[in-house]
């Protein structure tokens, strides 16, 4: 898919909060071994929010961010989408909340999108059409999530905080492109491998189902899709990243479609911070944005559970020089870390 | 706190919108009638700088209503280059890091919630600069 | 307009007074105040209460006390000015006499503090401070003064104990005052160990939560004679605002509202600092004190500390200070504390005030204040012979 009118990326920015549980902590707790998890997982600890933390506050700096590194006017913003799966309302809508604090008010749409994992590429979709269909000039796609695993569940280890925004624009107005967009493909199906329902706390999956089925399914066939219609191979690419549930599944998507370690390791971020869901491969893609050089090709694959996959091909182009030291990289806020315990952490996340 | 207190001043807890006086060029926040320092109504607005100082500090340990189970939190004075002073929480730092002066940053929070019910009330607070970009 | 003079004063004992109402506490100071004179009747009310509406459900506080005390149809009302509620009325009253509008009228304080279940009592009391700009944060009232205090600390260089020492002298007076919530001496350990509040004020750097009115009777000064053998005059009054938020204070070390109004009131009385035998003043905490003290002139800035280790807040001293006990060991039923100081002077000028008796007091001042002096008001009284 490609729009009529060219698109680029205009700006980008993450934002991780300071608090770190390793792994060993949920491990001290429920016995389990942590040597085991880390081995399995390839994830050592995840970054936990803050008690004065949610989705609205972490989409924000990572929305001021975007916004510092794109030199772009708030009012400019034609569209202001949060995609997440922990609203802090389950109705009102983040995106007034942000669009409101970054004064993208009122001329903007701003609307929450689901799609579990996937809601912020779904995001990031919607504002290449409204941008390319030359309905707004700029728009900004958040992927954004503080999800947690319910106590003693293996999700306790691997469910972190975080969140990126996207600002998407025209081409022909853009004078320092970040990106410029090739193409994408979306790749959806009615898998439910995981899923939360209204009045429950914590959500559930299937096990081993959230694998084959669900994970490598929707990631393979939408980069396959995508590398098959823009007529490129693996090789084509500098970079690639995928959605990060833990380090072995993005690894192995990896070398299913032939890409090499080289290639993934810039965007894996799930070893430092966990998976940060909707969050996750755009935070990824953020890390990779923060050292790409001109002319460096990256693909970028989502996956969402229940199930679909969101594959993007960028080439990226002469502005991200000049922009990226406007705001802190994702390395920066992965290195600005405090440890906490469980304990700490029960209470951060209102868990007592 | 109410819907309409909380929303009413949006601008000025969330965008940081104050006022300088055209006459004597102090900056007025809260938002007055007539300038506090020289008495003249003559206005335009003013977005407080993101970066600050931390002049003063004070640990929260018998919380209000409402603020319970975020004890003990962090409660100072920041001053900006223009002289201006506000009130706001220091976060996302342990209680012995900190020290009067050191050097602050606006970030976009949480403060409370009316219940498990009632609307989340957010607005800026303040925490250590970790980048002078 | 007429001068005016205080005929009388009544005061009930501060305390947690489970078993007594406003009405109950009002009618006790009132009924303390007129048995001792001989007034023909009484013109109006004046009321200063903060927290009734909030603790007590009850607004409208002066017509339930009029209403109580059997007086209506005079007229009454409360007066509000947060911890200044006191000294607001006491200026109502003031204002009322010098007028002409009424002759002999009552200036009462009333609070009910204990109504309130612990949490509910500071979260009314906080909201003397800016709700939208410092208590939305859930910076307390507290925390405004550890703040202030912070900064004292560190420009001043003033040690810590020097607070921890002038709580122990309040007490040293108030342990003498029958009226007193605290009545016992402590010392400076005991300040020091005592629990966090908000860093760095602890529990014996704060007035204590207690319930107390206290009442004083007002008229013109030429009729005074008539009523009563023993009399004082209302020389000087004066009240001034400031900033409601203290970030917006230009210097946040300056209590200027003090200043101002204390300028005032030296200025109607025709007396400067150095005439004032003795001064109630308002420590609500202890870093308060040492800034009433240098706005109302009876310390440089900085060096409360030197005066209070020369001992010239303490009888015989420069400017004896609190000799009721202050709000820290007398106690500060918030609306009422302003009357209850005025009441305090009156009694050491007219030389009824047995143990804390300072010998030979002619001129007196009381300064009362809302927040961190938002809101004050500074009364001179002199003794009439």
């Amino acid at each position: 898919m490609r729009p009529i009118i060219d698109v680029v990326i205009s700006g980008w920015g993450s934002y991780i909060p300071i608090y770190r549980l390793p792994v060993e902590e949920v491990a001290r707790i429920w016995g389990t071994s942590a040597d085991h998890i880390k081995q399995e997982l390839l994830i050592y600890e995840k970054s936990i929010a803050g008690i004065d933390e949610d989705v609205a506050t972490i989409a924000v700096e990572a929305a001021k961010n975007s916004l510092k590194r794109a030199k772009i006017n708030s009012n400019e913003l034609g569209a202001v989408f949060v995609g997440t799966e922990t609203k802090p309302y389950a109705v009102k809508p983040t995106g007034t909340i942000v669009a409101e604090a970054i004064g993208a008010t009122p001329r903007v749409l701003a609307a929450d999108f689901e799609f579990a994992c996937k809601a912020g590429t779904e995001c990031l979709q919607c504002c290449i059409a409204l941008v390319g269909s030359n309905m707004i000039k700029y728009g900004m796609a958040i992927g954004a999530d503080i999800a947690e695993g319910a106590p003693a569940d293996p999700l306790e280890y691997s469910a972190g905080s975080g969140g990126t925004a996207i600002i998407v624009g025209n081409k022909n107005y853009e004078k320092e492109p970040v990106a410029l967009l090739e193409g994408s493909v979306s790749y959806v199906t009615d898998t439910p491998d995981f899923w939360r329902r209204p009045k429950e706390n914590y959500p559930s999956h299937a096990e081993a189902f959230t694998g084959d089925p669900a994970y490598f399914k929707h990631t393979i066939y939408a980069a396959k899709l995508l590398m098959e219609e823009l007529g490129l191979r693996p090789s084509d690419f500098k970079y690639v990243v995928f959605h990060q549930p833990n380090g072995k599944f993005p690894l192995k998507a990896a070398k299913i479609l032939g890409f090499n370690r080289e290639q993934i390791e810039q965007g894996l971020i799930v070893p430092y911070i966990g998976n940060l869901y909707s969050g996750s491969s755009m935070t990824g893609f953020s890390a990779i944005l923060d050292i790409a050089m001109p002319g460096d090709r990256i693909l970028l694959v989502s996956y969402g559970s229940g199930a679909g996959s969101d594959a993007f091909s960028f080439i990226v182009q002469d502005g991200i020089v000049t922009k990226r030291d406007n705001a802190p990289k994702v390395m920066d806020y992965i290195k600005r870390k405090k440890k906490i315990d469980y304990a700490i952490y029960c209470k951060l996340r209102g868990k007592i | 706190m109410s819907v309409p207190r909380y929303w009413r001043n949006i601008p000025q807890r969330i965008r940081m919108e104050a006022l300088k006086c055209k006459s004597c060029g102090k900056i007025i926040y809260p938002p007055r009638v007539k300038c506090i320092y020289c008495g003249k109504n003559d206005f335009e607005t003013y977005i407080i700088p993101e970066k600050g100082r931390l002049i003063s500090f004070s640990i929260i340990r018998h919380p209000p209503i409402g603020f319970e189970y975020t004890t003990p939190y962090i409660v100072g004075i920041i001053e900006f280059d223009n002289g201006l002073r506000i009130s706001s929480q220091i976060t996302d730092i342990d209680i012995k890091e900190l020290k009067t002066g050191m050097e602050v940053e606006q970030v976009f929070r949480k403060v409370s919630e009316d219940g498990k019910s009632g609307i989340i009330q957010y607005a800026i607070k303040f925490r250590p600069i970790f980048q002078n970009i | 307009m007429r001068r005016v003079a205080i005929i009388s004063y009544g005061m009930t004992k501060i305390d947690r007074h489970w078993n007594k109402s406003i009405r109950d506490l009002f009618s006790e100071a009132t009924l303390k105040a007129i048995n001792k004179v001989n007034i023909p009747k009484i013109d109006a009310i004046f009321v200063g209460n903060m927290c009734a509406s909030d603790l007590c459900d009850q607004n409208n506080i002066g017509t339930v006390v009029a209403d109580h005390l059997g007086m209506i149809p005079i007229p009454a009302y409360r007066v509000e000015a947060a911890c200044g509620s006191g000294g607001a009325a006491i200026l109502s009253g003031f204002m009322a006499v010098s007028s002409g509008i009424f002759d002999i009228v009552i200036v009462g304080g009333v609070e009910k503090l204990t109504d309130g279940i612990g949490k509910k009592a500071t979260f009314s009391l906080g909201k003397a401070a800016d709700f939208e700009y410092e208590l939305f944060y859930g910076i307390t009232f507290a925390s405004l003064n550890a703040l202030i205090m912070r900064r004292y600390m560190e420009v001043y260089k003033v040690p810590r104990e020097a607070f921890a020492d002038f709580a122990v002298l309040m007490h040293k007076n108030g342990a003498k005052n029958p009226y007193a919530q605290l009545q016992f001496e402590i010392n400076r350990e005991i300040v020091l160990k005592s629990e966090d509040i908000a860093d760095p004020i602890k529990l014996y750097d704060c007035a204590p939560i207690g319930d107390g009115a206290a009442v004083v009777i007002l008229c013109p000064l030429e009729d005074a004679s008539k009523y009563s053998d023993s009399f004082v005059e209302i020389a000087g009054i004066g009240g001034a605002t400031d900033t409601i938020d203290i970030a917006s204070r230009e210097d946040l070390l300056l209590l200027k509202s003090i200043l101002i109004a204390a300028n005032n009131a030296y200025k109607m009385a025709k007396v400067s600092p150095s005439d004032i035998d003795l001064a109630e003043i308002h420590d609500a905490f202890t870093i308060t004190a040492a800034l009433c003290l240098e706005a109302l002139g009876f310390s440089k800035r900085g060096e409360f500390d030197k005066l209070l280790y020369d001992g010239a807040f303490e009888p015989g001293g420069l400017i004896p200070v609190n000799l009721s006990g202050g709000l820290k060991s007398r106690g500060h039923p918030v609306g009422a504390t302003g009357v209850y100081q005025i009441a305090e002077i009156t009694m050491q000028l007219l030389g009824e005030a047995e143990k804390n008796q300072l010998k030979d007091a002619e001129i007196g001042l009381a300064q009362n204040m809302a927040g961190v002096a938002s809101n004050s008001y500074v009364t001179i009284l002199k003794r009439c012979r």
